[in-house]
């Protein structure tokens, strides 16, 4: 692994369309002594990327061409941002200077690319950016929400044959970026590796729920009512935690940090969708006084049963803790006995 | 007269592309684009007031806390919310890190890389420019990425994460602190002022911040010729006399930054002429004469609207033109450090203009400046003392939240009707700075400071005094055209 100093460096493009930057920002973020160098410890060369690379206009306009022409093999095409199809099909709601869309110099990119990556809930889905009316026509390199079809088609494949990889999250962290380019470049990645949406199985094979600090007030539904108290946030709050594919409190963000350690609700931005839940984000829409949204894999009388069960055994501390902002009642010591 | 199409712009946050004409060697006419457009404004309409949070960070991901911020003020002001001072110092620290993380990315990753172009190889500093700041590959990536990643840890403690967070409430902060985190915020500070006394500076944070006037830069420059990057660069700067390129307006807005009661760190305000103004927000207007927008009239933000008009004749931009009664306005740490009086700033401003070198330097100042201050802030969070308040519902109502991103002044006009979004109007700092004409003709702030930049002859690409200009004012176009 790693040791591919024997073969032609993997040229990576990164794009950038119907998005915000924000997975390159959180790219950034990436705990490693310099991102360009483990890059380049996988053999990862980077042809152009918008917000790192010194070429501008022309000469990065000429990058594009010689990957479409041939003259330069391209192995890595990623995209972060959706494709904006607006407005009536034309891609003018994003042009580049020479009067072509973007929409299509991504599709004449994806024709040639060996591996095609949607970084990003917006790249790989529609994303924020396909929000309510729509208004810039946006989807997926491969899918329009929870649809295949998107901009390439269902039967998209790179030249490879794998379909596009979706590093959704919304925005991505940069341990699941890396790795996947990383697993590419290493030949580890086929098509056994990724889910029913494309993701890498590398790290949406966990729920968010799993690491979760609030665990103990799940356990007894001592739940939150606002925003700052310590309790679990799934019965009032929003959360999806119990939901959502992701290791975001297995392997933490900035340091230490995840949503549900910030305080507030998993909106399960890694699922195709998320940006249009029917309900104010950060509220739980009940059913008879049960949360809609059952924790995956949870069949509902049970849950029902447990969570009842579990709130009639809930112990004072986890009680009066759950909806304050510190702890009011710190954990008994008990005394051991010596030997 | 020639004209030059540059474009795409990169190491710009978005899209970006400017049409130059050009006659002797110099740009006689500037006309900027922001070639994209998302429509965040059409889709906030009839969404829950609150979930406004939710959607503007994803505005953009490099001025995302900001955005929260700006829509949290305009909830807390619709619902009548007075933060906690645990709740806003947690906001201003949250705020304070995007700022001064954007003010490192754009110094090292943005803009010093223009330095090392083999254009400049027969300048006696290009080696070593080349060597410390070349894009991807130059030394400074491995000191700047792991600092900035570290300080950035702040976030994980005062946000969840970053960009995107939630935690910027109206009610004030969803994140409380305990006790280790408290001291762990301390030491990441710590961290952060020896990475830049020694990288970026080559002295005490309180000597930069304390140099008020062009002279005490210049003997500071003289007696610091370290290998630290500041002063790296302001060599290179009075070498190209980038204090004498890239005057736009010298009409310079803040809308006052941090709060702290009832006051502020930072003032509002605006500063022209030499002079300090009230700032009167109700002067605003945008302008759609040159952007693909419907509209006739230039409307206050409160009453506008964002309905696109694709090909619509005489327009060149998804950009609008704010104005402020009726003037072009230039936003960002310059104006920021001019309204708040820093000497420094002033002198080069009184001396120059606006200027490329005095744009950098401002941002530079604002770390020296900040750091101490943030330190403060940590000291002052009292434990067990609230972060946040109870949200109450909102039915009808509308507000305002006006802050300061890294690169000038963000304003969010929100109206709620019936417990819906029913309009909510955004103007970001690169809105002012790269606008279109307006009805008038009158060119925005970055089409004037590019009049009469040297040109190279025989140009086929981006001319890299454009280049230089552009990228001084640190321009975020996902912002500008939500």
């Amino acid at each position: 692994m790693g040791n591919v100093t024997n073969r032609d460096p993997l040229n990576l493009l990164w794009l950038q369309s119907g998005g915000c930057g924000g997975c390159t920002m959180s790219l950034l973020n990436a705990n490693c002594s310099n991102l360009f160098d483990t890059l380049e410890g996988f053999g990862i060369r980077l042809l152009w990327h918008p917000s790192l690379s010194e070429e501008s206009a022309m000469d990065a306009r000429s990058i594009f061409d010689d990957c479409i022409s041939g003259v330069t093999r391209l192995d890595i095409l990623c995209l972060e941002g959706a494709i904006l199809r607006g407005p009536q099909g034309s891609g003018d709601f994003h042009r580049t200077t020479g009067g072509n869309s973007m929409m299509s110099i991504i599709k004449r990119l994806s024709g040639v690319a060996r591996h095609t990556v949607a970084v990003g809930s917006c790249a790989a889905f529609g994303g924020i950016t396909a929000t309510g009316s729509n208004p810039a026509d946006a989807c997926g390199l491969q899918f329009e929400g929870d649809s295949l079809g998107g901009l390439l088609g269902r039967d998209y494949r790179d030249s490879s044959g794998l379909p596009v990889i979706n590093i959704a999250g919304c925005p991505t962290h940069p341990n699941w970026v890396i790795e996947t380019l990383a697993a590419l470049a290493s030949g580890m990645l086929n098509g056994q590796g990724l889910d029913v949406f494309q993701r890498p199985r590398m790290y949406a094979d966990h729920l968010v729920h799993h690491g979760c600090t609030r665990n103990e007030f799940y356990e007894f539904k001592a739940s939150a009512h606002k925003p700052s108290d310590l309790g679990c946030l799934m019965e009032n709050l929003g959360c999806k935690g119990t939901q959502a594919h992701a290791d975001c409190n297995i392997r933490l963000w900035n340091g230490e940090g995840s949503c549900v350690r910030g305080g507030y609700a998993c909106i399960s931005c890694t699922e195709p969708g998320f940006e249009e839940p029917g309900h104010p984000f950060t509220e739980t829409p009940k059913l008879g006084g049960i949360p809609v949204g059952l924790p995956i894999d949870m069949p509902k009388a049970w849950f029902v049963v447990l969570a009842s069960l579990s709130k009639s055994a809930t112990p004072k501390r986890v009680k009066e803790n759950a909806v304050a902002d510190h702890q009011v009642v710190v954990p008994a010591v008990k005394r051991m006995r010596s030997k | 007269m020639k004209r030059l199409m540059v474009g795409p712009f990169n190491r710009v946050e978005g899209d970006l592309e400017v049409a130059l004409d050009i006659a002797e060697g110099r740009v006689q006419a500037a006309y900027v684009n922001s070639p994209m457009y998302r429509g965040f404004e059409q889709m906030l309409k009839d969404k829950y007031p609150l979930d406004a949070l939710v959607y503007v960070p994803r505005i953009c991901g490099i001025c995302s806390v900001a955005q929260s911020a700006a829509a949290a003020q305009a909830l807390a002001h619709a619902m009548g919310l007075q933060p906690p001072e645990n709740g806003r110092l947690a906001a201003n620290l949250t705020i304070a890190a995007e700022n001064l993380a954007d003010h490192l990315s754009h110094f090292y990753l943005f803009f010093m890389p223009d330095f090392a172009r083999s254009f400049y190889k027969g300048r006696a500093w290009f080696s070593d420019t080349h060597a410390r700041f070349k894009a991807v590959s130059g030394s400074a990536m491995a000191d700047i990425l792991p600092a900035r990643a570290k300080f950035m840890h702040l976030m994980g403690y005062l946000a969840g994460k970053w960009p995107h967070t939630l935690s910027l409430q109206p009610g004030g902060s969803s994140r409380p602190l305990e006790s280790a985190e408290q001291i762990r915020l301390a030491i990441l500070l710590a961290e952060f002022r020896s990475f830049l006394e020694r990288t970026l500076f080559g002295d005490q944070l309180e000597s930069v911040a304390n140099l008020d006037s062009e002279s005490a830069l210049l003997a500071w420059m003289d007696s610091h010729t370290t290998s630290a990057d500041l002063p790296h660069f302001l060599s290179i700067a009075y070498d190209l006399e980038l204090h004498k390129m890239g005057r736009a307006s010298d009409r310079f807005m803040s809308y006052g930054a941090y709060h702290d009661g009832d006051d502020s760190l930072l003032p509002s305000g605006l500063w022209e002429n030499g002079e300090l103004r009230a700032l009167d927000i109700s002067t605003i207007r945008e302008d759609v004469s040159h952007s693909w927008m419907e509209g006739e009239a230039a409307l206050a933000p409160a009453i506008g609207h964002t309905l696109p008009h694709p090909g619509k004749a005489g327009a060149y931009s998804w950009c609008k033109s704010p104005r402020l009664d009726g003037h072009v306005i230039e936003t960002g740490a310059l104006a920021r450090q001019l309204v708040a009086g820093h000497p420094l700033a002033r002198d080069l401003v009184a001396r120059y203009g606006g200027n490329v070198m005095a744009r950098v330097i401002a941002r530079m100042l604002e770390i020296a400046c900040m750091v101490p201050v943030m330190e403060e802030w940590v000291r002052r969070i009292r434990l067990g003392e609230p972060f946040c308040q109870a949200v109450t519902g909102l039915e009808d109502g509308s507000g305002i939240g006006l802050v300061e991103a890294a690169r000038g002044s963000l304003g969010h006009w929100m109206e709620v009707r019936q417990g819906r979004i029913y309009n909510y109007q955004i103007i970001a700092p690169t809105t002012w700075n790269f606008s279109p004409r307006d009805a008038a003709g009158k060119p925005g702030a970055l089409e004037q400071a590019l009049v009469g930049v040297q040109v190279e002859e025989n140009n086929e690409g981006a001319p890299v005094a454009v280049q230089h200009v552009v990228r001084s004012f640190d321009p975020c176009m996902v912002c500008t055209v939500h």
